[in-house]
């Protein structure tokens, strides 16, 4: 089989500059859908039951339905309301923004849910009111839990944005799929996206690895290198 | 000090404190004993609030925190707690811990906070252990740094819920003691335990609880050497 290199060297820019819209619209869609994820999920954790209900629902929906068919209805329905001609980047951030902040609303709130509640009774019992509780006690905690869960969505987000390509967003996959048409090879641009796709997500795993390691506490650390001692032990033998 | 009337407590359907009434005197040290459900730490965990309150009210230096109109972290302030489970902030230093609340709620000055729980450490013999994580402590000693970290915020009285249920028995010795210290300095007290050497030697005053009623209340001799209530004779006959 010959591999043509040549279409990969004259795609390249195009693909490099794909990349940076892919990674552009992750990040946007990211930090806007964790803005909006941690709206919904205090919402989902009030009380009364009548105004948490519209939190539900939307965690339901976004959670419930294919993310091609919300990217659909945003660009072709949604969107030309604001902007005409829709454009087809922005379509997808704000796809990927309220797609990813349902998903990060149940990270948020399992993430704060899963501090032992006597965590929040010591605190209380200080004085503390419930806001400083929140702000000293329980979100430190909460944030280490939710950065492995965090940091998946982020990189489900990163490949989820090739979706982008069927409404022509200048994303990385989109780049793939004109390289194909111009030259009618599937191997040469497919193989090429798939790596860079893949690269980033690895740089991304190991940035989530580094997070957790630095918010871990010194006793955590310890222990985790305790554990992995024994376990290069445990191989040895 | 703390004054209880006819307090009640729900959890649903399950009717936990039926009537409680009781008064507490300053610098008293107060023993609650009883079978477990029997309502101790129900009791205990309404004093400062942390349990809501069905009904009834509970007076701390005459504030009726049962109102909920009532600034309860302002009473909470006056109250401190020590809990069965230690509940130490895990992501903070044992020092951290201790300044945490003094800083945020009584806004003292970074300085004068790690002096006090400084003090309060050497106190407690955990010195040494200012800078490490809880993680690293035994069970003694967070129980130790856990009543420094209340101490700290100049408590007017002191809640003690089981504070050694959860401790390895060579542990529970080096608690009491502080306990005990804490009380010949004349601290007000209520503490839930089972440690009947310590409710005998140290308590002013012993509560029997069973089925979410104060049974029988007495001076710890009297209750440990002549129960007059029959339910309090059966308990004491099993635990003694």
């Amino acid at each position: 089989m010959d591999f043509r290199w040549e279409i990969v060297i004259e795609y390249l820019p195009f693909f490099m500059r794909g990349l940076g819209y892919t990674i552009l619209a992750s990040l946007i869609g990211f930090v806007v859908g964790a803005i909006i994820g941690l709206v919904i999920g205090m919402g989902k954790s009030l009380s009364n039951p009548i105004l948490k209900l519209p939190f539900i629902w939307y965690v339901n929906i976004f959670r419930g339905t294919p993310l091609l068919v919300q990217i659909f209805l945003i660009h072709f329905a949604v969107m030309p309301i604001f902007i005409k001609p829709p454009e087809p980047l922005i379509s997808l951030i704000v796809a990927l923004a309220l797609n990813s902040a349902a998903y990060i609303a149940e990270i948020f709130r399992a993430g704060i849910n899963s501090i032992d509640k006597g965590q929040r009774e010591a605190a209380y019992s200080l004085g503390m009111s419930h806001a400083q509780v929140l702000r000293h006690v329980v979100l430190p905690q909460a944030f280490k839990r939710m950065i492995p869960p965090l940091g998946n969505e982020f990189i489900v987000l990163v490949k989820d944005s090739s979706l982008g390509a069927v409404i022509a967003a200048p994303e990385l996959f989109y780049w793939g799929k004109v390289a194909v048409g111009s030259y009618s090879r599937v191997w040469e641009p497919y193989l090429s996206v798939a790596v860079l796709y893949f690269v980033v997500c690895l740089v991304l795993s190991y940035v989530q690895s580094f997070l957790e390691r630095k918010y871990a506490t010194d006793d955590q650390r310890k222990k985790f290198k305790k554990v992995v001692r024994r376990a290069r032990g445990a191989e040895g033998h | 000090m703390i004054s209880v009337k006819n307090l009640k407590k729900s959890f649903g359907e399950l009717e936990v404190l039926k009537d409680i009434n009781v008064e507490i005197q300053e610098k008293e040290v107060v023993v609650v004993i009883g079978p477990s459900g029997s309502g101790k730490s129900t009791f205990i965990r309404c004093l400062n609030r942390i349990e809501d309150i069905t009904d009834g009210h509970v007076y701390i230096e005459g504030t009726d925190i049962s109102n909920k109109k009532v600034n309860i972290n302002k009473v909470r302030t006056d109250v401190g707690m020590v809990f069965q489970q230690f509940n130490l902030f895990p992501h903070k230093t044992v020092l951290q811990n201790i300044m945490l609340s003094p800083m945020v709620v009584r806004k003292w000055k970074k300085k004068d906070a790690e002096n006090k729980a400084l003090a309060l450490l050497r106190k407690v013999g955990l010195e040494d252990k200012a800078d490490v994580y809880p993680d690293s402590l035994s069970g003694g000693q967070k129980q130790r740094v856990a009543i420094a970290r209340a101490l700290c915020m100049e408590p007017k009285v002191m809640l003690f819920d089981e504070p050694t249920s959860a401790l390895d028995p060579e542990m529970v010795g080096e608690v009491l003691e502080v306990m005990k210290q804490l009380a010949q300095e004349g601290m007000t007290m209520i503490v839930v335990t089972h440690e009947m050497g310590f409710a005998r030697e140290v308590g002013d005053r012993v509560l029997f609880m069973d089925g979410g009623y104060i049974v029988e209340e007495a001076k710890p001799e009297e209750i440990f050497s002549n129960p007059k209530e029959e339910r309090t004779q059966a308990f004491l006959s099993k635990v003694l």
